[in-house]
């Protein structure tokens, strides 16, 4: 008997994970960063969509964990080790982290892309987890979606096609 | 959620009001710019979570003419115009007089894109005066932003402001119909109005509507 595989789509400021045959996809990353942690040897792999850099942003409880760069990367490790993966096993693809506008008026919302990708790499660091490719900046949106069995992600942009890292 | 607690329906209203004044100027400038005439639907009030906001525009995945402004001044928010890539086309081609463009074709975009930027400058521009004669608030206009890209992309650029304290966003959703539109599905273009948390309140108050802190 084989298992269809299924889509799991993480929303915005969501996170999930999936295993072996299923996909996870997110849709529409701008400024926000898709961050992919998997273990191909335990056949998972976790998906957040980020949205902003540091939870010190938020003046509101409860913290949804999964929107903050600090937040998540630690939360997503925590749920792939319940999972069954690896702490040794566990590498990171990231994408996303676009400046969608211009604008001449520069608050610090206006550099948000940037500063979300420098703030996953630093908890990537953090954990010494390994960045096994990345496709940051830029600025247009992307749409990601990760295949654990192959540790691949499939990128789609509206310029420039699709892409695979 | 906390600073949606002290919202009630009767802001719910208020802010409708604030969408139809707005959208309603707004789709007077377009039909006069586009001699036809343009229905506008009854503004609609959301409480939504983000994923949803983007569900009202489109879905996040679907590729839209989007022009973005910050709101800034006493009042401080986000505004887009959004529009289907054929309805955004058909707009290029009254404006530009070239009946034959379309996106797909790679050359001499920037005429037609410039006409549709400035089709969203004078309609923007339009909202934000209304929005500023009728609340009294000293409201500015930053120079609009055009893009060509997926819904979530775009959009979740103007929550940026209302991540930080909510997982909620307060949608002022007009959409904008040409009377005479043959095709099938209705809505043509929506203007989404995103104030900032701590525009709320100064809203309110500019109209004279209380608040429970």
């Amino acid at each position: 008997m084989h298992k269809t595989a299924e889509i799991v789509k993480v929303g915005i400021a969501d996170m999930n994970i999936v295993k072996v045959p299923d996909l996870i996809r997110t849709t529409g990353l701008g400024s926000c960063v898709g961050v992919v942690l998997y273990d191909q040897g335990a056949e998972l792999a976790g998906m957040a969509h980020v949205m902003l850099p540091d939870s010190s942003l938020s003046r509101t409880e409860p913290l949804n964990k999964a929107k903050f760069a600090d937040t998540a990367i630690k939360e997503l490790l925590e749920l792939m080790i319940q999972s069954g993966a690896r702490q040794a096993g566990i590498k990171a693809k990231i994408a996303g982290g676009a400046q969608m506008f211009q604008f001449s008026g520069s608050s610090d919302m206006m550099r948000i892309g940037p500063r979300n990708v420098e703030a996953v790499l630093q908890e990537l660091k953090e954990f010494r987890i390994p960045l096994m490719a990345h496709d940051v900046g830029g600025n247009s949106g992307r749409t990601i979606e990760f295949d654990p069995k192959t540790g691949l992600m499939q990128i789609r942009t509206v310029n420039k096609g699709n892409s695979e890292i | 959620m906390t600073f949606l607690k002290s919202i009630s329906d009767v802001h719910l209203d208020i802010l409708k009001e604030v969408g139809n004044i707005g959208a309603g100027h707004a789709a007077t400038a377009l039909s006069t710019l586009m001699n036809k005439k343009i229905d506008m639907k009854v503004p609609s009030v959301r409480v939504v979570s983000f994923d949803e906001v983007m569900e009202l525009a489109g879905g996040a995945d679907n590729v839209v003419a989007s022009v973005f402004l910050r709101i800034e001044g006493e009042a401080p928010g986000s505004m887009f115009f959004i529009l289907p890539l054929p309805q955004a086309e058909k707009y290029i081609r009254q404006l530009t007089k070239n009946q034959t463009f379309t996106f797909t074709d790679e050359q001499d975009n920037e005429l037609a894109l410039s006409a549709l930027q400035e089709l969203g400058n004078i309609l923007s521009g339009s909202y934000l005066s209304s929005l500023s004669d009728f609340t009294n608030l000293s409201l500015y206009p930053s120079v609009p932003a055009l893009s060509i890209d997926m819904v979530g992309a775009v959009v979740s650029f103007g929550l940026l402001e209302l991540s930080q304290v909510s997982d909620y966003a307060i949608v002022i959703d007009t959409a904008l119909d040409e009377e005479d539109a043959k095709l099938p599905e209705s809505v043509k273009g929506h203007f989404f109005l995103l104030p900032d948390p701590d525009s709320f309140h100064i809203i309110f108050s500019a109209l004279g509507v209380k608040v429970d802190a």
